[in-house]
């Protein structure tokens, strides 16, 4: 195969740690970045609709809002591209509790907010969106395989989009099984390669371990305690301009993630 | 751009539901027009409605080599996968093409939650009980990932979890991989069984009927929930040129209405349909057959009988199946795709099970007794919660021009 081509428009990024983009790239200079306040503001829903979500759909609502502002585009005319590992435990918790006890008193809002587009849902409600939305997951390659569904989805229909990636903690005894411990967000909006801006040729190559040059020693207990933060590689690539790195898609396969920019 | 979609060969599909084991017991279901609606007896204490239940998934557990994927959703999984000659079909396309140029993309709305809520009903205190401490069965892509493993694919490997239009969706996306030269073929399918999250989920919405759904009946209640398998093996039409059905296109949309109901107006849903007869350059005047999504539900079935009425033909055909196989959810589109598969290749229109009285809304493209004729082109809908629409386009090529 050629490899695909894309254009970085946007980057997005929310933890409890990295308020944003630029946070990331402080702390990777060894800088402390201010910590943001507890709950994302994810100003794309109105305050009505930041009320009724929960946290799993304002953590994913936060990097897609700050990833589109940057890139100047309109969100209703991107495609989405909603990736999550887990999707909403603490719903998913809530909902296994209840079922085992007194399942007629499920709550109907809960379980709507527990499949697994919410956040597309939530999203393209909020920003007018009739474009295609999508919701996926691959286990701890969930950032990787999100990352080639939207560059595909880009490629093939020459269109922009917003991918976003992000899992909140676990709760209950699911949570203590999952270990899935602090949440993580973060969105990128890419368009088919033009000469302008930062451009990514990414194919796919045997292997799913991850490469890239050394990240600062937290970053490693980030990734290991969400797989949304899978994506930090290739934000530290974006952010210091390296060459290149690799993220896991499958069990076997990996995205070679190439920085035209940096050559 | 107007982006004109690749046809793909679908060289093999399958489907298992409430109506049976692989494709001739839902063919001769469907041509009998043979409900596999019950009465409810899932779960410890059944809400009083009917399900579409797959008979004897309980007692039937995974092979030895994939205990750890051992759970309900994911032994349907392998039911499936094991009729119709699915499975070896697969190989012989991994033989073909290499592991690693063979993509899986599998939709599903709720994965192996129905293990999760064994769980919390079994704690061992504040822990999941030692026999169901598996990682494996407890995430969203547990049944890609078991079923990635049970095929031995290679390439690239994806859950997609948009609610109801989930295993019409993996279309979509295989096609995509495929016309950009990432793999050769892609097996797509759906997998989505019975679980409380759904059943109770549906009942707290106030969208779960008591009596057996009645998809455009004028007093209809609800919808019957079902669970299914269904797989597809794609790949391109020049390496399998016998191959007589198609995959056109796919259509893709958002309502941007409303999280559990959709557009009254059918704006997004429209604009799916639309999009999948641009990508096949059809009109709507080709369409022989739509496969309705046609969940019995009030609001579903009026905004699908008004576009149907708005946009097409009189000669174009419509019907649910619902009523015979309850509304499958993430399997849905994978599910109906298969029938509406079966459809093209046997020539017959299957009829809108269930109805006493239609719906006035109605109009005369509802057929609502099976009809035998040919049909080159055919259409499934799907239409999720979050507002997530998906639109199929297939084809029966005639013997001239499937080279």
């Amino acid at each position: 195969m050629s490899a695909l081509c894309v254009r970085v428009e946007g980057i997005g990024l929310w933890s409890p740690q990295l308020a944003n983009f630029d946070a990331l790239r402080r702390a990777l200079v060894g800088e402390a970045p201010e910590p943001p306040g507890a709950r994302p503001t994810a100003s794309a829903l109105s305050p009505n609709e930041r009320r009724r979500a929960p946290e799993s759909v304002l953590v994913a609502i936060e990097a897609a809002t700050q990833a589109v502002a940057l890139s100047g585009r309109a969100a209703e005319d991107l495609a989405c591209v909603f990736a999550s590992a887990y999707g909403d435990q603490a719903t998913t918790d809530y909902m296994c509790r209840v079922l085992a006890g007194t399942p007629t008193e499920l709550s109907p809002t809960r379980f709507h907010n527990s499949v697994h587009n919410a956040a597309a849902g939530y999203w393209t409600i909020a920003t007018g969106c009739r474009a295609p939305s999508s919701a996926t997951c691959a286990g701890s390659a969930s950032f990787g395989a999100g990352l080639l569904e939207a560059v595909a989805l880009a490629c093939a229909d020459d269109r922009p989009i917003v991918l976003v990636c992000s899992d909140t903690a676990g709760a209950g005894p699911l949570g203590e099984l999952i270990g899935c411990t602090f949440a993580f967000g973060c969105a990128l909006v890419l368009a088919p390669a033009t000469d302008a801006g930062v451009t990514l040729s990414l194919s796919t190559t045997k292997g799913s371990e991850p490469i890239h040059p050394p990240l600062p020693e937290h970053f490693a207990t980030w990734m290991r305690n969400n797989p949304s933060a899978g994506c930090l590689p290739l934000l530290a690539m974006l952010a210091r301009g390296e060459a290149e790195c690799v993220v896991a898609v499958s069990e076997h396969l990996g995205l070679h993630v190439q920085n035209e920019m940096a050559a | 751009m107007r982006v004109t979609t690749l046809p793909l060969a679908v060289s093999a599909f399958t489907a298992t539901s409430a109506l049976g084991f692989g494709l001739s017991d839902h063919l001769d279901a469907l041509q009998q027009q043979q409900s596999g609606l019950r009465t409810n007896d899932f779960s410890s204490a059944p809400l009083a409605c009917w399900i579409g239940r797959v008979a004897g998934i309980e007692s039937q557990p995974l092979p030895d080599a994939y205990a750890p994927w051992d759970c309900r959703n994911n032994r349907l999984a392998w039911t499936g996968l094991n009729q119709d000659d699915f499975f070896a079909k697969v190989q012989a396309a991994r033989a073909r093409y290499g592991a690693m140029r063979l993509a899986l993309l599998l939709g599903t709305s709720t994965a192996s939650i129905g293990a999760t809520e064994e769980g919390y009903r079994r704690l061992d205190g504040a822990r999941l009980p030692d026999d169901l401490h598996r990682t494996a069965i407890h995430t969203p892509h547990s049944l890609t990932a078991f079923v990635a493993k049970a095929l031995d694919i290679g390439g690239p490997c994806l859950t997609i979890s948009t609610a109801c239009s989930s295993s019409a969706k993996v279309f979509a996306s295989a096609e995509r991989l495929i016309r950009l030269g990432l793999v050769d073929a892609a097996v797509v399918g759906g997998v989505d069984s019975l679980c409380d999250s759904t059943l109770f989920g549906f009942n707290a919405l106030e969208l779960v009927s008591p009596e057996p759904c009645r998809p455009f009946d004028a007093a209809r209640r609800g919808i019957s929930i079902g669970e299914a398998a269904g797989f597809a093996l794609l790949e391109r039409v020049d390496a399998q040129p016998d191959a007589t059905l198609r995959l056109l296109a796919c259509g893709e949309s958002s309502d941007a209405h409303h999280m559990s109901t959709p557009d009254p107006e059918g704006v997004g849903a429209e604009l799916a349909l639309r999009d999948a007869l641009a990508r096949a350059q059809l009109d709507v005047s080709d369409v022989d057959y739509i496969n309705l999504h046609g969940t019995a539900s009030h609001k579903n079935d009026a905004m699908e009988a008004a576009l149907i009425a708005r946009l097409f033909p009189a000669h174009t055909r419509v019907s649910s199946t619902k009523a015979l196989t309850g509304h499958t959810l993430g399997a849905a589109g994978m599910l109906e795709a298969a029938i509406t598969l079966l459809a093209l290749r046997e020539g017959f229109v299957p009829g809108n099970a269930g109805v006493r009285e239609a719906d006035p809304a109605c109009s005369t493209h509802f057929a609502w007794r099976n009809e035998a004729r040919p049909l080159k082109v055919a259409l499934s809908h799907s239409f999720g919660f979050g507002g997530s629409n998906a639109c199929l386009a297939f084809a029966r090529a005639s013997a001239e021009n499937a080279a």
